[in-house]
């Protein structure tokens, strides 16, 4: 995606304080985020953060109390956008007495595709995620996964420009979950946005370009697994000469710094400054006997960021 | 187009409820019970010298009961068979695939009620039907007002369908199934009431009846329709069980479709404002 474009023609999704509110209980505070055309984006949160709502909100099953969100450059609240959406729910469930050619069909006809595009599409997509060996089976027979398979399908026939995925990998066996992978980068590939809201953070890892941490309804976190990869590093020095004044000097490299006796921690998200911290600690005389660093993954990135367990 | 859409996949949906069987196969049960009654009743009132008048009164009054009948049938089938078409898909999260494509949240109602419609229209013919082909064919008599009969039951069907898709709006399916049939049973109470009340001349008794009936005017249409397939005579010595003294006037049916038309309206105005 070109650069060049204008911010907001750039953007799949924008949002600015989007909240609702269910009788006095507060489900999405405030959400304001920004998705990149082109991006696969993680939106992780814990159980009760306000993800399926914000979603739900996104997609128009859920009116907000207040604020605004465009999808694709266009309100969200505008119907025709949703030609170019597609959405795949937490728990896939449809009429059980229709086969997965003519779910698809049925789901197809309701984006606007014609005829002709359904003869060429529906095979494609059953072979896409597998079930064209029951393409005509009732889906009362379907198990969780294969519901999770038709439901992907219904949501990418009409080749849309940005889909939603709560939770697509739920009830999937390994070959499950490795087709979806592979079918979300295909979408990127395509040049589609994927919006994916999944538990499972080490699919995420692996998967998105991008990933915000949400808690009560709010950002309190991003994550660019392109930039940085590793994401963020923290580092133990155990050393003598340690003074206060060398975490101002540190501060240019780390996100946070502390010295606790003959330890220094600190974090940064830059893995190639390290041998240059290491440089200045020896320019300021330190005498350092042990330089550890430890890269934090995904998941330890959002326990370090969600905190403690609250319960729910 | 995306109206239809979902009348039609609604359609075949309603049609494949056990319920809709279940209702069928009474409906086919009943109708073997009325087409032997009134065989019967054709030999006996012949062996019987019964004077041909009584004994068309006699025929008529059946074919009144027959059409009481599934009249009860087909309301209770439209209540049964629709009562969780919106409550019970917002509770599934079935709607939500259908409700994120480009759809009007009124598209997809007005869809799901047309289906529904469809379906209760197939009934209400098969079983409508079946009565008067058994009073023709078995019996030599036919109702007055046939279409017109047939019709208003339909009427009534669909405004206990319009009442099941607004309750289902607000309500969980089973609260829903209560009120509805609740409504109607006190319509019921209430048109007896209204009834009694002409015979005892109680002026109390018949401002109840036009009272539930202006709550609920669905027992109000079928003693219009009654009405309307009596015969003359039987009007007039009021000899069926199943007729009616004091006929619904046709401002009350207006104010049935005005009823119906706002309930409907209703419907589509919380569906769209309520989160899904």
């Amino acid at each position: 995606m070109g650069d060049s474009l204008p911010p907001t023609e750039n953007l799949a999704i924008e949002t600015a304080g989007l909240r609702k509110q269910f009788g006095s209980k507060v489900a999405v505070r405030g959400l304001s985020l920004q998705v990149r055309r082109g991006e696969i984006f993680g939106f992780l949160g814990p159980n009760g953060a306000g993800k399926s709502t914000s979603i739900k909100m996104l997609l128009g099953l859920v009116k907000p109390t207040s604020g605004h969100a465009q999808i694709l450059g266009t309100p969200f609240e505008h119907v025709e956008v949703r030609r170019k959406v597609g959405f795949l729910p937490e728990d896939f469930r449809f009429y059980d007495w229709l086969t997965p050619k003519e779910l698809l069909s049925l789901h197809g006809r309701l984006c606007g595709l014609t005829s002709l595009q359904l003869r060429d599409r529906v095979p494609t997509y059953l072979d896409l995620v597998g079930l064209t060996p029951h393409r005509n089976r009732r889906l009362r027979g379907f198990s969780k996964g294969m519901m999770q398979r038709i439901g992907l399908a219904q949501a990418l026939i009409h080749e849309p420009d940005l889909i939603f995925l709560d939770e697509p990998t739920s009830g999937l066996d390994p070959m499950g979950r490795h087709l979806v992978r592979d079918i979300i980068r295909n979408e990127r590939k395509r040049g589609a946005t994927v919006f994916l809201n999944s538990h499972l953070l080490s699919e995420v890892e692996i998967t998105c370009d991008t990933v915000v941490f949400i808690k009560q309804g709010e950002v309190i976190g991003s994550r660019d697994l392109r930039t940085s990869p590793e994401g963020e590093i923290q580092v133990r020095v155990r050393a003598h000469n340690l003074r206060q004044e060398i975490l101002r000097g540190l501060s240019k490299w780390t996100t946070t710094a502390q010295i606790h006796e003959d330890v220094l921690a600190f974090a940064t998200n830059w893995r190639d400054s390290l041998p240059e911290i290491l440089r200045y600690l020896v320019s300021c005389n330190v005498d350092v006997f042990e330089f550890t660093p430890q890269r934090l993954s995904l998941e330890e990135s959002f326990l370090k960021i969600m905190g403690e367990d609250q319960g729910l | 187009m995306q109206l239809w859409i979902i009348a039609g996949v609604t359609f075949r949906e309603a049609a494949r409820r056990k319920i809709l069987w279940t209702a069928l196969l009474a409906a086919a049960a009943f109708l073997a019970l009325f087409g032997t009654g009134m065989h019967f009743q054709v030999k006996d009132a012949h062996f019987a010298r019964i004077p041909p008048m009584v004994r068309y009164q006699a025929l008529s009054s059946i074919l009144q009961v027959g059409f009481y009948a599934i009249d009860m049938l087909a309301v209770l089938m439209t209540v049964l068979t629709s009562v969780d078409s919106i409550s019970g898909e917002i509770a599934s999260s079935t709607i939500h695939a259908v409700a994120t494509k480009p759809i009007h949240r009124w598209q997809l109602l007005l869809g799901k009620w047309c289906g529904f419609a469809a379906m209760v229209a197939v009934y209400v013919a098969l079983t409508f039907g079946g009565v008067v082909a058994i009073g023709y064919f078995i019996g030599g008599v036919h109702p007055r007002g046939a279409w017109q009969g047939a019709s208003l039951i339909y009427l009534e069907c669909l405004l206990v369908l319009t009442l099941t898709f607004l309750f289902g709006t607000i309500f969980s399916t089973l609260t829903n199934g209560v009120i509805v049939l609740g409504l109607h049973g006190m319509a019921f109470i209430g048109g007896w009431l209204e009834q009694i009340g002409t015979v005892t001349q109680s002026v109390r008794l018949i401002n109840l009846g036009i009272l539930s009936s202006v709550l609920m005017p669905s027992e109000a249409i079928w003693r219009r329709a009654s009405y309307v397939m009596q015969s003359s005579i039987a009007r007039t010595l009021d000899f069926s069980p199943f007729a009616t003294r004091s006929a619904p006037s046709t401002t009350m049916m207006l104010y049935t479709i005005a009823y119906l038309l706002v309930a409907l309206a209703l419907a589509l105005y919380r569906f769209q404002r309520r989160d899904l």
